[in-house]
């Protein structure tokens, strides 16, 4: 397969290419959600992302709060976005940011219209939107405008083995090409955090990613922890897939970057690369609806989603592509997995066969065919929460 | 080459991951090693489920258990070769 591949994006106003054309309705805080799925319900071609939070935060969690809201209506995969908030100082934040991509977007609060009357307004726009963006033609574009992420979940022993590596053939593929990647699950590095470090485009980047991690360490699991992680990190689903430590399964997750490829920066939880084309490294949780809806918010288009024991996890405007190596997943779970790699256990597949056929399945993806998270309707999208609000 | 059993990531590794459902105590297991692609065999001394771990030599309480060439842990209990290694006898360092 030739790596000069190209696939079929909207081209959005600044720029950047999506893979899918939604018209989100984004509410600003938990109580708006019944506004905006009223309005989903109502206008068809449109796409509510309700979430559980967004009132009473400060700090540090209110603007990662903002960032993952914002960079959530500025992805490219959203054609044009109606935000709904309870009041209008936040609710005109959110415009204001999803505003400069150029993208259409509209604001609407609640407090002294009441639901019904922001309902029909934003029904209005909302039906507006939609005629101006349902007829927007793809066009070819080449690989290296493509961002592509990647996380894993319910992991075993045969993630390691293939499906992680053939997320990392691909990047080791395509990272050259120019396209955007990117990693996470800061806690999931443990027991291979050294090995991590060591593949930084520079020391100043792996001090950068080794302070990210201790960060985690020092100010979360520290205080927190009532014995250890042991009951959360191996998973009960990892532990019944055969991993037995956080080492083994770090050392699996990380088989996800490859073998040439290097990060060339470390990003906060939902923070958008500005470094150019290559690998990024992102804090996030070890969640799955957690990483992914902030990776999302980063401006990734697509996702590849290693699992072992079968994770089903989807999102709401970011394709997600479940791989698997392990056959009886295949066997018992076919609906959910897209890219079989089962083969390389049985040594009748390379990784780099894995590999191809994981990008074969991206570009088809790109160009519009469903996951099967798609078509199966999973679209979690789960904040992360820094810590209780005030 | 037929489909092997249990594949070992590299030739310094001390415990191997069974890949094919249904292996039973006794049974003898094509391995591979995915580093070369060289093979061996071991008989297994328990039913072991897909994705869990074999002992490939004799490990005693604290030896150091090696997948991928890294150390993922130390024994807790002894283990002979062609033993099932899970959560009963392996724990991180690190907790």
């Amino acid at each position: 397969m030739s790596n000069k591949a190209s696939f079929w994006g909207y081209r959005r106003e600044n720029g950047r290419v999506g893979v899918r054309n939604y018209v989100a309705i984004l509410p600003v805080d938990d109580i708006s959600n019944a506004a905006c799925e009223a309005v989903a319900n109502h206008i068809q071609g449109t796409i509510a992302l309700p979430h559980s939070y967004g009132r009473l935060q400060f700090g540090e969690d209110l603007e990662l709060h903002f960032r993952t809201i914002i960079g959530t209506g500025c992805n490219p995969n959203v054609a044009a976005c109606i935000v709904i908030g309870i009041e209008p100082g936040w609710t005109q934040r959110v415009v204001d940011g999803i505003a400069e991509t150029g993208k259409p977007v509209a604001g609407f609060s609640i407090e002294q219209n009441g639901d019904i009357a922001t309902i029909a307004a934003a029904s209005w726009k909302a039906k507006e939107f939609v005629h101006a963006t349902s007829g927007l033609l793809r066009e070819e574009c080449d690989i290296g405008e493509l961002w592509v992420a990647a996380k894993c979940g319910e992991s075993d022993t045969t993630t390691g083995l293939a499906s992680c590596p053939a997320v990392g053939n691909m990047y080791d593929k395509w990272i050259p090409e120019g396209i955007y990647g990117c990693f996470g699950e800061t806690t999931e590095i443990t027991g291979a955090e050294h090995l991590c470090k060591a593949r930084a485009i520079s020391p100043e980047i792996g001090d950068k990613f080794m302070a990210t991690w201790q960060a985690y360490q020092d100010e979360v699991v520290e205080p927190n922890k009532t014995s250890d992680l042991s009951d959360s990190q191996p998973t009960k689903g990892n532990i019944l897939g055969g991993l037995t430590t956080i080492e083994e399964k770090a050392l699996g997750n990380l088989q996800k970057i490859g073998k040439e490829c290097r990060y060339i920066d470390v990003l906060k939880p939902a923070e958008a690369p500005e470094k150019g084309p290559g690998l990024y490294f992102m804090d996030t949780s070890s969640a799955a609806a957690e990483c992914n809806t902030i990776q999302a918010a980063a401006g990734y288009v697509v996702h590849c989603f290693p699992t072992g024991q079968g994770n089903i996890i989807g999102n709401p405007i970011m394709p997600v592509i479940k791989i698997t190596g392990n056959p009886r997943t295949v066997r018992t779970m076919s609906e959910h997995v897209d890219v079989d790699v089962s083969g390389v256990v049985r040594r009748e597949m390379t990784i780099s066969d894995a590999g191809d056929a994981l990008m074969d399945c991206i570009l088809k993806t790109a160009n519009g065919r469903f996951t099967a998270a798609e078509a199966l309707g999973h679209k979690e999208f789960v904040m992360t929460k820094l810590y209780r609000s005030a | 080459m037929s489909i092997p059993q249990l594949l070992v990531h590299d030739n310094g590794d001390n415990v191997g991951v069974v890949v094919v459902e249904g292996v039973k105590a006794g049974d003898d297991l094509l391995c591979v090693v995915t580093e070369d692609n060289s093979d061996f065999r071991i008989k297994t001394n328990h039913d072991i489920p897909i994705g869990h771990k074999v002992a490939l030599s004799d490990l005693a309480d604290g030896d150091t258990v090696i997948k991928y060439g890294e150390d993922i842990g130390k024994m807790v209990a002894s283990a002979a070769k062609g033993d099932h290694v899970h959560t009963h006898n392996l724990k991180t360092k690190r907790w």
